[in-house]
């Protein structure tokens, strides 16, 4: 099956699901910078244009997207689970 | 290759347009009625209600009557009715719109009444159609243009698609030598350092940083938790989680591009390039501002799904997402939600962008238009006396 995620850059720590992906699947994504391909196992839905964590995020470490920070993690996150308001939050405004 | 021309309005003042409006202008509140009544009366005329224009003073005066000026002048549009209670506002909006060279008259309320005010502005705008309706179309470079882009219920399919697309689309145009506004000051928090490194003077810079942290002062001073507002609870659901990540999402839209200067809200672009305009990341305060500032055609990405459009500019819609493609495929002019599955490239969706502007802007309505959207916002800055 085609991709079912894109991450913006080699050295981002989340994907963007491109289709509704669901716990259990293995998905495969493309860094759009260097046209990697890569492959996970999904630990939990991320419906379409969700992101889903291509490596393990531990809490109060930053997260990175577009190669840059998009927000402290706040809870330890697995690789291949949901990455949202549960657990990453705006450094901003804070 | 996308078209270097487009079927447009040269104007007196040598400004290009997309669109032959013959516009009844209300400074304030009070005269809304009498311009949605004349509206009616004659045919090929449109009123833009507003609610403000009473008791404003200072840098709010200032900004509303810009935008005002700034409607009426607008390339878009032919000639125009200003409706007023008392005469000396109507006048200066009037006199700011006829340095372009356009037909202007002005009608004070007080001095007739409404239906005396009615009989003697259909007069006028009677007169004003009938030589609008003469006015001709010709090919226009694209690099007399002036255009905007914005997005609206912005997800992460924006800022991984939609918005690149245009970011391909604007940097095509000012290739050509067009000049395009980009802006939502709030909403580049957590990019800001992107955006400042691309001022092509330190000038320029600084007068962005400052717009940027003025802001910023505004919400610490509120007390508020912009958290709660920014990203929406449309953002949230389309999988957008912080500020941060949707401010880089939304700057995608400006492309490689660097940026000649950071004007004021509703001030008319000096040059040709890329501008930075000091505004609101509401859809039509945005896009009302960018008319004011003579854009005669905006570009507007959506995630989840907003139906913005504007009285005076068309405003071409494309969404990536495809859910929103079809779910909301009344208001969507472009879907580009091949670009997910990379059936489309970036290059190509930039140019189905500017396929369809040339389209639109040669005539055919967009979707916003088709289904009535004439949000004309003014924004104000605190309140009134």
């Amino acid at each position: 099956m085609a991709h079912g995620f894109l991450a913006h850059h080699a050295q981002d720590d989340v994907g963007v699901a491109t289709r509704d992906l669901h716990a259990g699947e293995v998905v495969e994504g493309v860094y759009m910078d260097t046209e990697q391909v890569i492959s996970l196992t999904l630990a939990t839905d991320v419906p379409l244009g969700h992101k889903v964590a291509l490596k393990d995020l531990p809490a109060n470490s930053e997260c990175r997207e577009y190669n840059e920070i998009i927000g402290r993690i706040t809870a330890d996150i697995a690789k291949g689970e949901l990455v949202h308001v549960h657990n990453i939050k705006s450094i901003r405004w804070a | 290759m996308p078209s270097t021309t487009f079927w447009g309005y040269r104007r007196a003042n040598g400004s290009v347009g997309t669109r032959n409006h013959v516009l009844i202008l209300p400074v304030d509140d009070l005269s809304n009625a009498a311009a949605e009544t004349l509206s009616h009366m004659i045919q090929g005329t449109m009123a833009i209600p507003h609610p403000y224009g009473r008791l404003q003073f200072g840098e709010d005066l200032d900004l509303t009557f810009r935008t005002l000026i700034g409607a009426g002048a607008n390339p878009n549009v032919a000639a125009v009715v200003v409706l007023c209670i008392e005469p000396k506002w109507g006048k200066l909006v009037a006199d700011g719109i006829a340095k372009t060279g356009k037909t202007v008259a002005s009608f004070a309320i007080e001095d007739a009444g409404d239906i005396g005010t009615i009989a003697a502005a259909a007069k006028a705008l009677r007169e004003f159609v009938l030589d609008a309706s003469e006015l001709k179309r010709e090919w226009l470079p694209v690099s007399d243009a002036i255009f905007s882009v914005k997005c609206g219920e912005s997800d992460t399919t924006s800022g991984l698609a939609s918005n690149p697309a245009v970011g391909s689309a604007v940097e095509w145009l000012v290739e050509q030598g067009a000049t395009v506004i980009f802006g939502e000051t709030s909403e580049i928090t957590g990019a800001e350092h992107i955006v400042a490194a691309r001022f092509q003077t330190e000038e320029g810079k600084a007068k962005y940083l400052r717009m940027h942290q003025s802001y910023q002062d505004l919400i610490i001073q509120s007390g508020a938790d912009l958290l709660g507002s920014q990203p929406t609870q449309g953002n949230i659901k389309g999988g957008l989680s912080t500020i941060e990540e949707k401010a880089l999402g939304n700057i995608q839209k400006i492309g490689n591009l660097t940026i000649v200067d950071a004007i004021e809200p509703a001030v008319a672009p000096s040059g040709k390039g890329l501008y930075f305009m000091d505004s609101s990341s509401a859809a039509a305060e945005m896009v009302t501002l960018c008319a004011a500032a003579g854009s005669m055609f905006h570009f507007f990405t959506t995630g989840q799904g907003n139906i913005i459009g504007n009285p005076i500019i068309p405003v071409l819609k494309t969404t990536a997402n495809p859910k929103t493609a079809k779910i909301m495929s009344d208001h969507i002019d472009v879907d580009l939600s091949g670009m997910l599955t990379r059936e489309l490239t970036l290059k190509s969706a930039g140019e189905k962008l500017l396929d369809m502007m040339t389209r639109i802007a040669g005539g055919r309505m967009s979707c916003s238009e088709a289904l009535g959207h004439k949000e004309f916002v003014l924004t104000k800055l605190y309140r009134s006396a």
